[in-house]
């Protein structure tokens, strides 16, 4: 059996009263794209969230690449191999788009702590900032500020940052939210063949992307995943379907 | 590109003017304005440092002032134990004083990174008012600290009768000392350029914009912005020593919450981030006050109104005026 990339073993976290993760076990396997889906509130991004380190679970334990990275900080987990992209966009407003991917391809490659060579006048690690600009075609808007570029320039800017740490997972987090059904169908292009480069947990509303991409589905409903398995199970599923896809 | 050059400009313009200042009140035999330049240049260092954590890292320490008055006091006691011939510290290892300005900046430098380190070690674990509170707290805290060791003058401070020394030049001479505080601050400001366009910068940049993104790009903040403070402290003390040498005296006063407010008056007044911004506001300022506090009391409320108008209307500061928006592409 193949190791998976990415595994969660119990996951729990509570807000209160509310428990928005209860006892999640989930894995991710090389190649495929793992959908999750659920109602609003289930605890989709608060998952993600502690997955990538922002959250600390109050039981449970996150393994990447066959390390327990539960311990770990946000910063510490992208370096060994996690991209993301939130479900509401979070860029360095005041940078280019290039300034955003250049940042995170100075971190992934050297970090942070050198002072004297100017970033920008890096002609190799902007060259790639270019090149990686070109894959999610913003490439024209290199040099446009972040903040006057449109909402799916910018989510598209996210996607892009998260494939400049060169991630061996990607953790996507409604990443066609308010693309519109052009964007969103171009959105779905692209991601399909990019689950050959990284794994992919994505978070989507949009059932037809999901259906299109998704080679295994898990459904999450308040905390706890009701049901896991290949597209068609799910697609068939009563449960599934009273809980989250409504009547229909 | 245009505003870049305009900027460039300015700048060039500014520090021109300080460096002319001085020269032609030498011709005109008038000391004091060559010792007022000099406490521009020193002002403008101050904020230099600063605008490090502030401008750049978003960091809002309203306790600056407890790194300017800590080299100031190094500057003092190295020279009051030069003075008496008297020990710092007789045990577990002698440390004299000294009347070297070389040996007084670099231990002025070690004291307030030091301090720094600590405070900001602290003080970063907050963000936002409380942040701008705990730095606060910790300058009042080595305020007190000053007043009460009587053996450094208590709520007197110090007197420096001989400004410390230079190897080869006579820092005696105004000229000359301002010759020295102009050349730190250029020093500080190509320092600055370089740090800020420098991955380091670019990150520090980031964690003032977004620390998500930051982390999210594989960098932690924290790191980059306790070395970023440090620094900026570091540059904020030696501002420190050059003025306790400037005055021929330190007292607690350095180390007040007014300095603090001072200090990130000329950083706001200047232009918030702004490469030159300190000097376009410690300049501003110290005409304000020696010009208009000339012929009345209250020039304190026309600074009060220019900064009013600053936060309103051009955020951008003097240097948003004159220079434009700032741009990074
Ligand atoms: N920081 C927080 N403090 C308190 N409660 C929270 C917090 N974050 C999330 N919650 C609660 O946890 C539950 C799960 O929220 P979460 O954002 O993870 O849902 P989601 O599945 O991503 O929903 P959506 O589809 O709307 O994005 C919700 O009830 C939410 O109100
Ligand atoms: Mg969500």
């Amino acid at each position: 059996m193949t190791e998976p990339l990415l595994e969660l073993q119990g996951l729990s976290k509570a807000f209160g009263a509310v428990k928005a993760c209860d006892g999640v076990d989930l894995t991710l396997l090389p190649g495929e794209i793992h959908a999750l889906i659920g109602p609003n509130g289930a605890g989709k991004s608060t998952l993600i969230a502690q997955v990538a380190g922002w959250l600390k679970p109050d039981a449970g334990a996150v393994h990447l690449l066959g390390e327990d990275v539960s311990h770990l900080s946000v910063a510490a987990r992208a370096n060994r191999g996690l991209g993301r992209s939130f479900q509401v966009s979070s860029l360095a407003g005041e940078f280019s788009a290039l300034g955003n991917v250049l940042l995170a391809l100075q971190g992934r490659d050297h970090g942070a702590f050198r002072f004297w060579s100017p970033l920008r006048k890096d002609t190799r690690l902007r060259a790639e900032a270019v090149a990686i600009l070109e894959r999610v075609g913003l490439a024209e808007r290199a040099t446009v500020q972040v903040s006057t570029l449109s909402h799916g320039e910018r989510r598209l800017l996210e996607i892009a940052l998260a494939l400049a740490l060169r991630p061996k997972v990607l953790l996507l987090d409604e990443p066609m939210a308010g693309l519109g059904p052009e964007g969103t169908r171009q959105l779905t292009e692209f991601l399909q063949p990019l689950k050959n480069e990284a794994a992919i947990l994505l978070v989507e509303h949009d059932m037809d992307a999901v259906f299109a991409l998704a080679d295994r589905i898990s459904v999450l409903v308040y905390g706890k995943v009701i049901a896991s398995g290949p597209v068609e199970d799910i697609r068939r599923s009563a449960a599934v379907r009273e809980a989250y896809l409504g009547d229909s | 590109m245009i505003e870049r050059s305009r900027e460039t400009l300015v700048n060039a313009v500014l520090a021109g003017l300080l460096l002319a200042a001085p020269l032609v009140a030498t011709l005109l035999d008038e000391p004091f304005y060559v010792s007022l330049a000099s406490r521009v240049a020193i002002l403008a260092l101050a904020g230099v440092g600063l605008n490090l954590a502030l401008g750049y890292g978003g960091m809002v320490s309203f306790g600056h002032a407890a790194f300017f008055g800590l080299g100031g006091y190094v500057a003092g006691i190295a020279a009051f134990h030069a003075f008496e011939g008297s020990a710092f510290l007789s045990w577990p290892v002698t440390i004299g004083g000294s009347d070297q300005l070389l040996v007084v900046w670099l231990v002025a430098a070690l004291v307030t990174a030091l301090a720094a380190l600590a405070i900001g070690a602290i003080s970063l674990r907050t963000s936002g008012v409380y942040f701008i509170m705990i730095t606060l707290a910790f300058a009042q805290m080595i305020y007190y600290l000053a007043i009460s060791i009587p053996a450094y003058g208590g709520e007197d401070g110090l007197a420096i009768y001989l400004r410390n020394q230079l190897p080869l030049a006579d820092s005696s001479d105004p000229l000359v000392f301002f010759f020295l505080c102009y050349g730190l601050l250029l020093l500080a400001l190509f320092l600055s350029a370089r740090i800020v366009a420098a991955p380091f910068g670019m990150a520090l940049q980031c964690a003032r914009m977004n620390e998500v993104r930051l982390a999210t790009s594989g960098i932690a903040p924290y790191p980059i912005k306790l070395t970023a403070f440090v620094i900026s402290a570091v540059i904020t003390g030696i501002a420190g020593a050059l003025f306790a040498d400037l005055n021929g005296f330190v007292g607690p006063s350095m180390l007040s919450w007014h300095r603090s407010g001072e200090i990130m008056i000329f950083v706001i007044l200047g232009g918030v981030g702004r490469l030159f911004g300190p000097l376009a506001g410690a300049a501003l300022f110290i005409l304000l006050e020696s010009f208009i506090g000339g012929f009345t009391d209250r020039w304190q409320l026309l600074l009060g109104a220019v900064l009013l108008g600053v936060v309103l209307f051009a955020r951008g500061g003097v240097m948003g005026l004159l220079a434009g928006r700032a741009r990074h592409d």
